[in-house]
């Protein structure tokens, strides 16, 4: 079986950060924020699954295993924040946040 | 006995403390039983402990009591020590006793000042600030309680404050002695790198050990200590302070500006003599400060109408004499004269503040006159120590200390005819200034009420000391009278013999007559001048010469002129264009970049959140370029 060349997941890995970036800059949408956020971690973790299995190592596993529960804990604060956001703008435009001056 | 000595200082200082804190709340009775108590006990103390060392005498006539380590850092290590010899003993004797005797004048004579408790506070430092001084063990102690001293003398300078003259009188003498001081703590500086200690008897030891005479280090210790001895003793280039300091009430002018802080010059010097041995040139110049202090002044003495400037510059005038014997090595004369200028000159002052405040605050001579008959204990106490000031032969104690310090001007090794001239020529001039006082305000016609009889308190000091005055010269005969020499057989153990060159009796009695009849003619010619009226002062200074000089001499020789122009107003004009200070430019420069970069940045918190996050992608690239690339 041919192993695909490490190169190519960490573009794939490249990517999908990438995409997460552009998405937490160019969306206004708050939700779609916190979306494009998990897409940066998963990014980030998959980079890690990948240098784990270039060198054999189980680090890589263990440290997806914390992003996924780091992600985890993050979604349900951002969730929240978002709610009281939500309850308190009535819209979910990041830019309304800046009416709170600091 | 010796155990309670550190009881001495310690005493005025709980009086201090008292008074300080409690002053406001406690009785003027009470008030003055603690000001004057607590001086009083600390002078009986005094009294028992100096008997017990003149009849017992401690190993090696010193008790050293350690109190407390006061600092302990690498070589430094000065304690709370006090030591007690025959220099400091006499000094200590003459600061308590006769600073119990003011305070107990001054509890009626400044029975209706409201600032009497703050009075007594401030005395009461001073006593223990002074006897910190003269018991100091270590020249750190010492310099504490010469600062303390010159603390305690701005704040009674300037006693009544709400007058802004005296506020001027007071930072003058401040500033001034201030002088003095920093020369005296760079000496101070320059021992303690030289040898490591600032304990004054390891001091003396190493200094004479390692210190050839006349080297260039010993030279500059001991100019550095002169210095500070100059500013504080009112010598010549530092005196202009002290015809000033007469602004504060007359018992601080009796106490501080007479008889003790002034006088600390002399301590110091006399205390540290070994270096001023090791220096002759500057022990020279010692002297010939002496001398011609005492002439200046003598000079502006006979010129002033204020009675209590004419005493102020008798006493920087008698301070010179002292700094003359100090100068040809005579330092137990010079330390006699201490004694018993002391005893007189604080006599002088207590009875210029008796007539002071008989008469509304009146300090012009000239408007006084024929007190005689009125204020008849103060006229004749006045005129004992007046004697005693102007050398009265025989009678008086201040002429066998000013004849001693006369005679070994010439005679002593160290002495020669010129400081010997300048020492006869002053006394002549002290007669005259005397008796000028004496008959201007005394004789003559009444020209005010007496409206205020003195009260005992008042009159007891003035008879104590007057006893002082004439008897506290028979402890110190010369060889022509007696020979007796206790006084300076007393302190032979700390101050070294003077080397006189002249032991003959016979010429020492030709010296003694000179300087005798000389004080007499200078009280003849006063007597002929203000009583007689023969000619008066007026007539022969009407115009010209005479009339430029007096004016001269009335201004202190113009050291005043002098110094404002070159330094005070110098000083005044440069910080009026100075106003902002231009250092602080470079200061507020800073601060307004910061103010700037502060407005700039601002305005990157918009609270945009996605800006945020774009920022932080920007940091993260240039980090990233960073690492990588560079």
């Amino acid at each position: 079986m041919t192993t695909t060349p490490i190169e190519i997941g960490l573009l794939l890995a490249g990517i999908l950060f990438s995409l997460g970036l552009i998405g937490v800059l160019v969306r206004k949408n708050i939700i779609f924020i916190l979306m494009s956020i998990e897409i940066m971690l998963n990014a980030a973790g998959l980079a890690f699954i990948l240098a784990g299995a270039r060198w054999a190592q189980a680090d890589g596993q263990v440290m997806f295993l914390f992003i996924l529960t780091m992600a985890a804990a993050e979604v349900s604060v951002g969730l929240a924040i978002i709610l009281q956001f939500y309850h308190l703008f009535k819209t979910l435009n990041a830019d309304a946040a800046s009416k709170m001056r600091g | 006995m010796f155990d309670y000595l550190w009881i001495v200082p310690f005493l005025p200082m709980l009086g201090f403390i008292i008074l300080a804190v409690f002053g406001g709340r406690i009785s003027r009775s009470l008030v003055a039983l603690v000001g004057v108590g607590s001086v009083g006990l600390s002078a009986l103390l005094v009294i028992i402990i100096g008997l017990q060392f003149l009849i017992d005498p401690p190993a090696g006539y010193a008790f050293t009591q350690v109190v407390w380590q006061w600092i302990n850092v690498g070589q430094l290590t000065p304690a709370i020590a006090f030591r007690l010899d025959a220099l400091s003993l006499v000094f200590c004797f003459v600061v308590t006793f006769v600073g119990f005797l003011i305070h107990l004048y001054s509890s009626e004579f400044m029975e209706e000042d409201d600032g009497y408790s703050r009075f007594f506070a401030y005395m009461n430092l001073f006593v223990s600030s002074m006897l910190m001084l003269v018991l100091a063990d270590n020249l750190l102690l010492l310099y504490l309680g010469w600062e303390g001293v010159g603390l305690c003398s701005y704040l009674l300078i300037g006693f009544w404050y709400k007058d802004p003259e005296n506020g001027y009188a007071a930072r003058k003498a401040f500033v001034v002695t201030r002088v003095g001081d920093t020369a005296m703590a760079i000496g101070l500086f320059l021992l303690f790198t030289s040898f490591g200690t600032l304990n004054i008897q390891q001091l003396m030891d190493s200094a004479s050990q390692n210190w050839a005479v006349g080297s260039s280090l010993a030279i500059f210790a001991a100019v550095l200590l002169l210095g500070g001895a100059v500013g504080k003793s009112a010598q010549l280039p530092l005196q202009t302070w002290l015809p000033d300091a007469m602004a504060g009430p007359s018992p601080v002018s009796a106490l501080i500006h007479a008889a003790t802080m002034v006088t600390a010059g002399v301590y110091l010097i006399a205390r540290t003599h070994v270096i001023f041995e090791l220096a002759p040139p500057i022990q020279l110049v010692v002297a010939i400060i002496g001398a011609l202090t005492l002439l200046i002044s003598g000079f502006s003495a006979i010129t002033q109408v204020d009675i209590k400037r004419v005493l102020a510059y008798s006493t920087i005038s008698q301070i010179g004499y002292m700094f003359l014997a100090l100068g040809v090595g005579a330092w137990s004369a010079g330390v006699f004269h201490f004694m018993t200028h002391a005893f007189f000159k604080a006599l002088l002052f207590l009875g210029a503040g008796v007539i002071i405040i008989s008469l509304h605050h009146e300090h012009n001579m000239f408007k006084m006159g024929g007190l005689r008959k009125q204020l008849p204990v103060t006229f004749w106490t006045f005129l004992i120590a007046s004697g005693s000031l102007a050398a009265f032969p025989l009678v008086t104690a201040g002429f066998y200390s000013k004849d001693m310090i006369i005679w070994y001007a010439w005679s002593g090794e160290k002495g020669n005819v010129l400081l010997w001239l300048a020492g006869v020529f002053g006394a002549f001039i002290t007669g005259i200034y005397t008796f000028r006082m004496v008959f201007v305000t005394f004789f003559g016609e009444a020209k005010m009420k007496v409206d205020r009889k003195p009260g005992r308190r008042l009159l007891i000091p003035l008879m104590v000391l007057a006893f002082l005055s004439v008897f506290a010269g028979v402890i110190e005969l010369p060889d022509t009278m007696g020979h007796l020499k206790l006084f300076s057989g007393f302190l032979h153990s700390i101050l070294p013999p003077v080397e006189s060159l002249h032991e003959s009796a016979g010429t020492e009695l030709i010296f003694q007559i000179i300087t005798a009849v000389l004080a007499l003619s200078g009280i003849f010619l006063a007597y002929f001048f203000y009583m007689k009226k023969f000619r008066t002062v007026e007539d022969i200074t009407r115009g010209g010469l005479a009339a430029m000089l007096r004016k001269y001499w009335f201004a202190g020789w113009g050291f005043d002129w002098l110094y404002d122009h070159i330094f005070v107003f110098p000083i005044v004009w440069f910080s009026q264009i100075n106003k902002n200070d231009f250092i602080d430019l470079f200061y507020n420069g800073i601060a307004g970049l910061n103010r700037y970069f502060h407005r700039e940045l601002k305005r990157t918190q918009s609270g945009q959140l996605r800006w945020y996050a774009m920022g932080i992608l920007i940091g993260a690239l240039i980090t990233i370029t960073i690492v990588v690339f560079i």
